[in-house]
């Protein structure tokens, strides 16, 4: 039963940071129906420069807690949007309209890019974080084994709570809510009722980025070490997140990911831990083939 | 164009160029300006803001350049571009071109410049030459987008190294079963993904090739796991081995033949050995892309409705497109394995599924040569020295994105038709009135 | 009902969610006949259109064809078999294949007798007499069409780049390239010029008279409607309200209401709806 609850506390952990980066994937998609590849190296700059800014903040001496948090979160989020968009500008932003492999292509393109350029600037090394956030609370003991949430993981699940009540405001309630939705429904439509096309779709990569540099600095947090290839994996996995949730649904994206994140945690904690990709993969394909619209997503009707 | 519109566009284009700046520095600034280094506690950072300065000044230049040059050429051109007159030239003396690059490659190992090393890079080159090809069924002519070709390079690697070092079977006996195999793996996955759009099979492929190669890399008691098997048989000349000292009771391919031993001869063979492999492939790419079959994959691509309409099946149709390509990608397998005499999962990592699919996209899908001058250039490109092979994969995503902004279809892409009805004489496709071909547009 | 090419829809129902596109339809068309589908936008032809080239599962009916190897239940059966079964289709925004030629696109319509010559690929990769004899008389079909629709000259240009009256024209020739028993033409003179609707119209004519086949279609030019259709069937809001010859669909109560509304609707100022009914009695 314990060991049950850490595989619940650990998998909502993880679950969290596969639904914030699945919200990026899901909004694109949504929006001009491409699978934004390099989503997933999105999330590995946001973690790079939490773990730069950490560590520039070290240097000029602020280490007191909260405010260095806020601080980096801050950049974390401003400079990743600024990568977020400045992808969709030179990558995307041109092939609207073009034929339907394209912008994927040019997407993996990017993804290579991105992965090699900070592989380039920054080395090949894993970089590790000195742990920032130390210590939790304990839940329970039973003499040899012990259950424990620990104060990352609760800035984890509080910190994507927050976020998604905001974000949930946002699509709702805001104008850029309302021209973002209008767009999901008819691009072109939407164009010639005055919505700025051009300015939603880059203000939603900008989101989707920052909510992505978010779950980079919960990442570099919670494991501590980061490389330039960790995006790939985690980027696959939020897609599967997006799919399992309906792809193009924001609440499906965290709902994904939460799932996907507790199949891994028990998956690795019940059956085999070397097999936990596999698992992540398994449901991908088996999602796409059984039930292609997701949990929550909207079925497609074949126009003829 | 007049010059009094570039006038114009000077304090434009120098507007956007600034701004193209500020954004390039606020990217540049911590990733490349802000080096993270070992330090005494932990991480310390290495400051290079000039780095980050001259980034951005290449940035402001480069997009006035190109901000100046697009205003120019706003004009609309008459007639096709360079570019598209330079493919539908190679398509056009394809014959040539191909024949010429046949010889080439043929007395390629014998020229004076050659020696083991060349031969050794040029084996390399065909070898993707190979997978770009196979892959092109699926991708060029399909138009099914599969991330994970390389599962099936792994398959066709993996199966004959299982067979040749448990079972002892040679490298011509392998050959088909690996490619068979792989064919079948190709059938399994594809039957139920194949219906799914565009977008979601890659998705779905390049799930399937990372579950092949973690299962590689676990699969301890058959696969090894990440040591790799080794020993793998090393082909033979029609029976004959390339053994400085053979087996007792077999000749060795030099003492048949009365010459001397030389390690060379083994990378000469496998050379040929490729090269074979390759034109096979080659020639049964063109031969079915004029047959119903091939035809029909590429309606698939253009239209999958219109097809079920005329009564091709669209999933039979995909699954042969899928296990052939599939096939070819095993046959290279085979080859790959029997030529390192070694295979490890790491050689089969989505990067080398990107690598093949970045020859097919950026030679011009469906385009052989093209397909054979890419596979050059991205094989050469880090053999030219390490800092090019540090680049590489740069250069790599960056031409990838490049392409598809400049030539959505390839550099080289051109479609010949399958048929023609005037072959020669008669009304050609260029003596359509131009009126005909603008309303197409 | 016994010769090839008749079509037997009985009580046709197609839902989406809550809406009834089509609602307890039943009509039936004949080989040798030009039957024509009309009704307001939005009436369900298209959706019966769908449900009969399985495109779409009908929720509720039966859909008999006479096909060419005897009657066949076309709800049962996959698009692409029903294709096979000799009932071909065009659609109301061309689907070509526009990046392959227009010969090309002619000889895909033959994919499968030439699949079979081609002896499932194997023969026809080692260039086997019979698939090269099976691909020249593709070859001469596709001619004979090109010739008919006046588009030989263009046979070796891709497809999309054909003007759009040339662009129907070819998907006509396309479906009639698969030898089809039953042609079912969706908005066939839609954006053509009054020229090139009236040739449309003799070609259909001939046709039916010279192969004999049924031609099943949706139009909305009414002249050419009236002028070629052996049987008019009317469709609003998914059920059918008027079935029977030219004459007497024209003087159908019912049709007329449906295409100019309510008697009793005078929003329209009066000398806007004395031009509607006088263009109706004209078509």
């Amino acid at each position: 039963m314990l060991y049950f609850l850490q595989q619940l506390i650990n998998g909502l952990t993880l679950g969290a940071m596969y639904g914030l980066i699945a919200i990026g994937y899901s909004m694109v998609y949504g929006i001009i129906g491409m699978i934004n590849f390099a989503h997933g190296d999105i999330y590995m700059i946001g973690a790079f420069v939490t773990v730069i800014a950490f560590t520039t903040l070290g240097i000029v001496g602020i280490t007191w807690m909260p405010l260095a948090l806020m601080v980096v979160l801050l950049c974390a989020m401003l400079f990743t949007a600024a990568y977020g968009w400045t992808v969709e500008r030179i990558a995307y932003r041109p092939l609207r309209g073009s034929f339907r492999l394209a912008p994927l292509i040019s997407a993996i393109g990017m993804s290579i890019f991105l992965q090699n350029y900070v592989q380039v600037a920054q080395g090949a090394n894993v970089k590790p974080l000195a742990p920032i956030i130390t210590g939790g609370i304990q839940l329970g003991s039973d003499g040899s084994f012990s259950v424990g949430i620990s104060y990352v993981q609760i800035m984890v699940i509080v910190l994507t709570t927050v976020l998604m009540a905001a974000f949930s405001f946002l699509i709702a309630k805001t104008p850029l809510g309302r021209a973002q939705r209008a767009c999901e429904q008819d691009l072109k439509m939407a164009g010639l009722c005055g919505v700025n096309v051009d300015r939603t779709i880059s203000t939603t990569f900008v989101l989707g980025a920052a909510l992505a540099a978010v779950a980079g600095l919960m990442a570099s947090l919670y494991y501590g070490v980061v490389d330039f290839f960790i995006g790939f994996l985690a980027g696959v996995k939020a897609f599967t997140a997006a799919v399992l949730g309906g792809i193009g649904s924001i609440p499906g994206a965290m709902l994904g990911g939460l799932l996907l994140g507790l199949i891994e945690s028990f998956w690795s904690g019940y059956f085999s831990i070397e097999y936990k990709d596999v698992a992540a993969f398994g449901i991908l394909v088996v999602v796409l083939i059984f039930l292609p619209t997701g949990l929550l997503g909207k079925p497609e009707i074949e126009k003829v | 164009m007049p010059s009094a519109v570039s006038k114009q566009a000077l304090p434009a284009a120098l507007k956007d160029a600034a701004i193209a700046a500020i954004v390039a520095f606020i990217l540049f600034l911590p990733i490349i300006g802000m080096q993270l280094q070992p330090g005494s506690g932990g991480l310390d950072v290495n400051f290079r803001l000039p780095l980050v300065l001259i980034g951005a000044a290449i940035v402001f230049v480069g997009r006035l350049l190109l901000g100046l040059l697009g205003s120019r050429r706003r004009a609309p051109r008459a007639g096709p571009s360079i570019m598209e007159r330079v493919a539908a030239g190679v398509a056009a003396n394809g014959r040539w071109l191909g024949l010429v690059g046949i010889l080439f490659a043929l007395t390629m190992p014998f020229m004076p410049f050659s020696n083991r090393y060349v031969v050794d890079v040029g084996t390399t080159v065909l070898i993707y030459v190979m997978l770009g090809w196979g892959l092109n069924i699926v991708v060029g002519l399909a138009g099914l987008l599969d991330l994970g070709y390389v599962a099936f390079y792994a398959v066709g690697a993996y199966s004959f190294a299982l067979l040749g070092t448990t079972a002892g079977m040679g490298f011509w006996y392998c050959l088909p079963l690996a490619g068979l195999l792989a064919a079948m793996f190709g059938l399994l996955l594809g039957f139920p993904v194949l219906r799914l759009r565009g977008d979601y099979l890659a998705i779905v492929t390049l799930g399937f090739g990372e579950i092949i190669r973690i299962v590689l890399l676990n699969w301890t008691n058959v696969t090894n796991g990440p040591n790799g098997i080794s020993g793998i048989p090393r082909p033979s000349f029609f029976g004959l081995d390339f053994a400085r000292s053979p087996e007792p009771g077999t000749t060795a391919f030099h003492q048949y033949f009365g010459i001397p031993y030389s390690g060379e001869q083994r990378v000469i063979y496998l050379y040929f050995l490729i090269l074979l492999l390759a034109l096979i492939t080659n020639f049964f790419v063109i031969r079915i892309r004029r047959l119903p079959i091939g035809r029909a994959w590429e309606a698939l691509r253009e239209d999958e409705i219109a097809c079920k309409a005329l009564g091709i099946n669209p999933t039979n149709t995909k699954l042969t497109a899928f296990a052939l390509g599939a096939m070819f990608g095993g046959f290279a397998g085979a080859f790959f394995a029997t030529r390192q005499g070694f295979v490890s999962p790491e050689s089969f990592t989505f990067i080398e599924s990107a690598i093949i699919l970045a020859i097919v996209v950026l030679g011009g899908m469906g385009s052989q040569i093209g397909v054979v001058l890419a596979a050059i250039i991205i094989v050469l490109l880090p053999e030219l020295g390490r800092d090019f092979a540090q680049y590489r994969m740069l250069i790599f995503g960056a031409a990838m994105v490049g392409i598809m902004i400049w030539r959505p279809r390839g550099l080289l892409a051109h479609r010949s038709p399958t048929v023609l009805l005037h072959p020669k004489g008669g009304p050609r496709p260029a003596d359509v009135p131009p009126s005909v071909k603008e309303a197409g547009a | 009902m016994r010769e090839q090419g008749g079509l037997e829809v009985t009580h046709l129902t197609m839902r989406f969610g809550g809406l009834v596109a089509v609602n307890d339809l039943s009509f039936s068309a004949r080989g040798k006949e030009i039957t024509a589908i009309i009704g307001p936008n939005g009436a369900g032809k298209t959706t019966v259109f769908n449900c009969l080239t399985g495109f779409y599962k009908p929720t509720v009916g039966e859909l008999a064809f006479m096909g060419r190897d005897g009657r066949i239940l076309l709800e049962q059966l996959d698009g692409f078999v029903i294709a096979r079964h000799g009932l071909a289709r065009t659609f109301q925004n061309i689907r070509l294949f526009p990046g392959m030629s227009v010969l090309e696109n002619l000889l895909v319509a033959q994919h499968q007798p030439l699949m079979q010559a081609s002896g499932f690929t194997l023969l026809g990769l080692f260039g086997a007499r019979r698939y090269r004899e099976a691909e020249k008389d593709a070859i001469e079909l596709a001619r004979q069409w090109l010739d008919r629709m006046e588009l030989t000259h263009l046979a070796d240009s891709p497809a999309g780049a054909l003007p759009y009256g040339q662009q129907r024209k070819l998907e006509i020739a396309r479906a009639m390239c698969t030898r089809p028993t039953m042609l079912c033409l969706d908005e066939p003179a839609a954006g053509l010029n009054p020229r090139e609707t009236a040739e449309l119209g003799i070609l259909l004519k001939a046709i039916r008279d010279e192969t004999g086949i049924g031609i099943l279609l949706i139009e909305h030019d009414m002249g050419m409607v009236m002028g070629i259709s052996d049987h008019i069937i009317v469709l609003d809001y998914g059920r059918k309200i008027a079935d029977g010859t030219p004459l007497a669909v024209r003087s159908d109560p019912e049709v007329i209401k449906a295409y100019l509304g309510e008697e009793d609707d005078d929003e329209l100022p009066p000398e806007i709806r004395a031009e509607i009914s006088e263009t109706a009695a004209r078509a």
